[in-house]
């Protein structure tokens, strides 16, 4: 997509519009043959204002004409539905307008094509479906939309042909009627299970209790505010929540990697408020970060060694200050043959790996260790479908041992398969703790911050509308 | 890396020294060009280019050939030249080593300079103040200059890791600083030679000095590249050389791998200050061009802090690659004075040559697009860390 966009070059082959053969050197050219891109993360300048972001690389002149710009911002978000206020900073607006700036934006260069690159990562479900009533029009008005995602139900609801890709390659097209198992096989190249056996959870005694929690963002901002909740040894319980509403600051706090404003974390009774990530290792907690490719490993390593990454000097791989290389190597081969690592050999860099595996040797490592408490934030975001199977059955597997699983997820599907029961947080604040057969609407509702009771009462008000996720 | 590399790894390192060598090369022929045009001699003859071309070329391949022969004579071309790189080489080597430390963990550490010349300044004192037996002596007197090295680079890791200083700009003042005390100390009655008022020291105690093992070639060779194999033993071997490298390489994976980046940031600030202060060692102690080791004095130890930067970027801040680095160098500049009084050509010479190599090697794409052959690696980080 980066090189439809003017960002990458290409190495080889063209790209045709109007049955001309184009390239472009960058965005730039891109948008004037009419191509423009909604970015997974926000091309927007937050201290801007709408208007001020939409005259943005077209000022027209060393003289700005913000009347006109602003004309052009009404104009478009009425002829499109996109409410939008011109005047209020990027900043201040939620993150589903933000996404209709960007598309305004890309509209206001005239883009005949739009490309949307997992644009519903960051929306709670009536944020989704506002987008996909916004791309119907979009397309009603005679534009062509490429829609990238991962998630197979909002495919099936939204798109007119679908294309799979797999590594790099189209695998084949599909109808937008194929059943979710078709296009997973597609996807994947294999058969798939996308239900997860699971056992009932036998919730044992509660091994990881929070209390009062607050955390404040390196900015300052509190963004987790007063939160409790307890998670039994044997349970899954799943956080979820619109992504940036204090999930990944909870996730860090547990661990240690923040220290806490106020408030008391235990693991099987011990205090963990004040404890470093070693000290927090080193009592049992597995931690699955967020963000793989900052958090969970050191690229230029080898599997071999980012396996050991958190236990280097455990009496396991070391003695005194030397590294027990035979040890570290024994592990990586019975790591890789009992997660299924595909990988040539465990001394390659863990770079060469494909995103589901690097993600299993994340989870090797950190399963590879007797837990008290798992803590996993999206394990398995920007994972193919085929890993991602593997993935949810470990994790269940290591709850049935009874260690207690704190899953932290932005996935409605994901929470809906592994859950024993879900937390819904919105703006570092607990909205309510709910059975995980919830219907989506009201989960949506929750995601939005609407308590449990209201939410269930405003959903049995409306009647059902147009069901693009559940 | 301990274990076994694969095809694929290996041909990253075949590319990588194919750049290092073809740099090497391309550093040569600039060097030949250079000799060239500043030689009025060898230009004149130019103006017949084109009617009796052999006069031209003829003059450029004697000029040329003259000094790279002598180069190579002086370099690696007898016993005696052999032993004048290893002891040109010795401090560059561990100063090297120092500064390519710092790279694998991420920190730049200019202040190779500054710790070197306060290892020269505490091995210096041991040397001509105290009175011991031969070999404990000079042990003293190294171990003095390691301790002094290793807090002077320890105050810029404590400065970075607990009050987010940057170790750039902590490194180059601290450059001026130990600059400063090492003139205001050869003033102080302590470091004055007596019966003198410039600033030179007394001469160190022959029982603190390197023993000579043959011409200029002294026991500081072997301390240097026993160093080397002590931070390669570091690095590949130890869990504090694992945690150096995951820092450098990734510091955010390292914190949440429970690793603790201020502390491994200082320890590695005060290894890499020791290594320079090592390097400064090597001039306290060892022997002077005249085979007696020279006194303190304001440019004991040269430019050897700056120097090591080239050698660690050409050594791709890896021990063994350091060694041959410092080796390389080292020879450019015992080559570079035979260069001088044999081919007429000036010393400075070599140091271009040396600025030239490194230049090409920090520019892969540039080498490959130079010399069609050469394919630039994937990785084209020369530091081995983030830095």
């Amino acid at each position: 997509m980066n090189v439809l966009y003017g960002l990458l070059e290409p190495d080889d082959g063209e790209i045709i519009i109007d049955g001309s053969p184009r390239t472009f050197a960058n965005p730039r050219e891109a948008m004037a043959a009419g191509i423009g891109m909604v970015h997974q993360h926000f091309m927007l300048v937050d201290v801007f204002t709408v208007t001020e972001n939409l005259m943005l690389g077209r000022e027209g002149g060393p003289v700005l004409n913000p009347g006109a710009a602003r004309k052009r911002v009404q104009e478009l978000s009425s002829r499109y539905g996109m409410p939008v206020e011109p005047d209020a900073l990027v900043e201040d607006l939620p993150v589903g307008v933000q996404q209709r700036v960007e598309i305004l934006k890309a509209l206001a260069n005239d883009a005949r094509f739009l490309v949307f690159d997992e644009p519903t990562a960051v929306l709670t479900p009536q944020e989704i479906d506002d987008l996909m009533r916004v791309m119907q029009s979009l397309r009603d008005e005679g534009k062509g939309i490429v829609f990238i995602t991962h998630k197979l139900r909002e495919v099936r609801a939204i798109a007119d042909r679908i294309t799979v890709m797999r590594r790099g390659a189209i695998v084949g097209q599909a109808q937008p009627h194929s059943s979710e198992a078709d296009l997973a096989e597609l996807m994947v190249g294999r058969a798939v299970d996308l239900r997860v056996g699971k056992a009932p959870a036998h919730p044992a005694g509660t091994r990881l209790a929070v209390r009062d929690l607050r955390v404040a963002n390196s900015a300052g901002g509190i963004v987790v505010d007063g939160l409790s909740f307890d998670v039994a040894g044997g349970e899954i319980l799943c956080v979820a929540g619109v992504q940036g509403n204090g999930q990944s600051e909870l996730a860090d706090a547990l661990l240690g990697n923040i220290a806490p404003l106020s408030g008391e974390i235990l693991m099987d009774g011990v205090s963990l408020a004040k404890a470093s990530p070693h000290a927090t290792i080193t009592a049992g907690m597995g931690f699955v970060p967020e963000d793989r490719e900052t958090d969970g490993f050191v690229a230029s390593f080898s599997i071999a060694e980012n396996l050991i990454l958190n236990r280097s000097t455990d009496a396991e791989f070391a003695t005194g200050l030397a590294l027990n290389w035979g040890a570290i190597r024994d592990n990586a081969e019975a790591r890789k043959e009992e997660f299924d690592i595909r990988a040539q050999s465990v001394s390659d860099p863990i770079s060469s790996l494909s995103g589901g595996n690097k993600q299993k040797v994340i989870l090797a490592r950190e399963l590879s260790r007797p837990l008290a408490v798992l803590v996993a934030s999206q394990p398995t975001r920007g994972v193919d479908v085929g890993a991602i199977e593997f993935l949810h059955k470990r994790i269940v597997a290591e709850r049935d041992q009874g260690t207690a699983v704190l899953l932290v997820s932005t996935e409605l599907d994901e929470v809906e398969a592994l859950a024993d029961r879900v937390l819904v947080m919105y703006r570092g604040t607990l909205v309510g703790i709910v059975p995980p057969d919830t219907p989506r609407e009201v989960l949506g509702l929750m995601m939005a911050g609407v308590p449990f009771e209201e939410a269930t009462k405003v959903e049995a008000a409306t009647p059902t509308k147009e069901d693009f996720h559940g | 890396m301990a274990e076994a590399a694969t095809s694929q790894v290996w041909r990253e390192r075949g590319r990588t020294a194919a750049i290092t060598a073809g740099s090497i090369v391309l550093a040569l022929l600039a060097g030949a060009v250079l000799m060239v045009v500043s030689d009025p001699d060898v230009i004149t003859q130019y103006a017949y280019l084109f009617t009796a071309p052999a006069l031209p070329l003829g003059a450029t391949w004697a000029k040329v050939s003259n000094a790279y022969g002598a180069l190579l004579l002086g370099a690696i071309g007898s016993p005696n030249a052999l032993a004048e790189t290893a002891w040109q080489a010795a401090p560059l080597i561990c100063a090297g080593l120092g500064v390519g430390l710092g790279f694998r963990a991420g920190l730049f550490n200019i202040g190779a300079q500054g710790q070197a010349i306060w290892g020269s300044i505490a091995a210096a004192y041991l040397g001509f103040t105290l009175h011991l037996p031969p070999v404990i002596h000079v042990i003293v007197a190294v171990i003095g200059g390691l301790i002094a090295g290793a807090i002077w680079g320890g105050i810029v890791g404590f400065l970075k890791a607990r009050t987010g200083a940057h170790e750039v700009i902590v490194t180059i003042m601290l450059n001026y600083v130990a600059l400063q005390a090492l003139s205001w100390l050869l003033s102080t009655p302590a470091f004055l030679r007596p019966g003198r008022v410039d600033p030179i020291a007394p001469v160190i105690a022959e029982t603190a000095a390197f023993p000579i093992l043959f011409r200029q070639l002294n026991v500081g060779f072997f301390v240097a590249l026993a160093a080397a194999g002590a931070v390669w033993w570091l690095l590949d071997r130890s869990t504090l050389g694992f945690a150096i490298r995951a820092v450098g390489a990734n510091p955010a994976a390292a914190g949440t791998a429970g690793m603790n980046v201020p502390n491994v940031t200082i320890i590695t600030m005060a290894l890499s200050g020791l290594l320079c202060g090592l390097a400064g060692v090597q001039y306290a102690l060892g022997p002077g061009a005249d085979l007696v080791a020279t006194p303190l004095s304001i440019g004991l130890v040269g430019t050897v802090g700056f120097d090591a930067i080239t050698v660690a970027l050409l050594g791709r801040s890896k021990p063994l690659g350091t060694v041959f680095a410092g080796l390389l160098f080292g020879g450019l500049h015992a080559g570079g004075l035979a260069m001088q009084s044999i081919a007429q050509t000036p010393l400075t010479l070599s140091t271009v040559l040396q600025a030239l190599i490194v230049l090409f090697v920090a520019a892969p794409a540039l080498v490959g697009a130079l010399l069609p052959k050469v394919k630039a690696p994937a990785t084209t980080s020369l530091v081995g860390g983030e830095a």
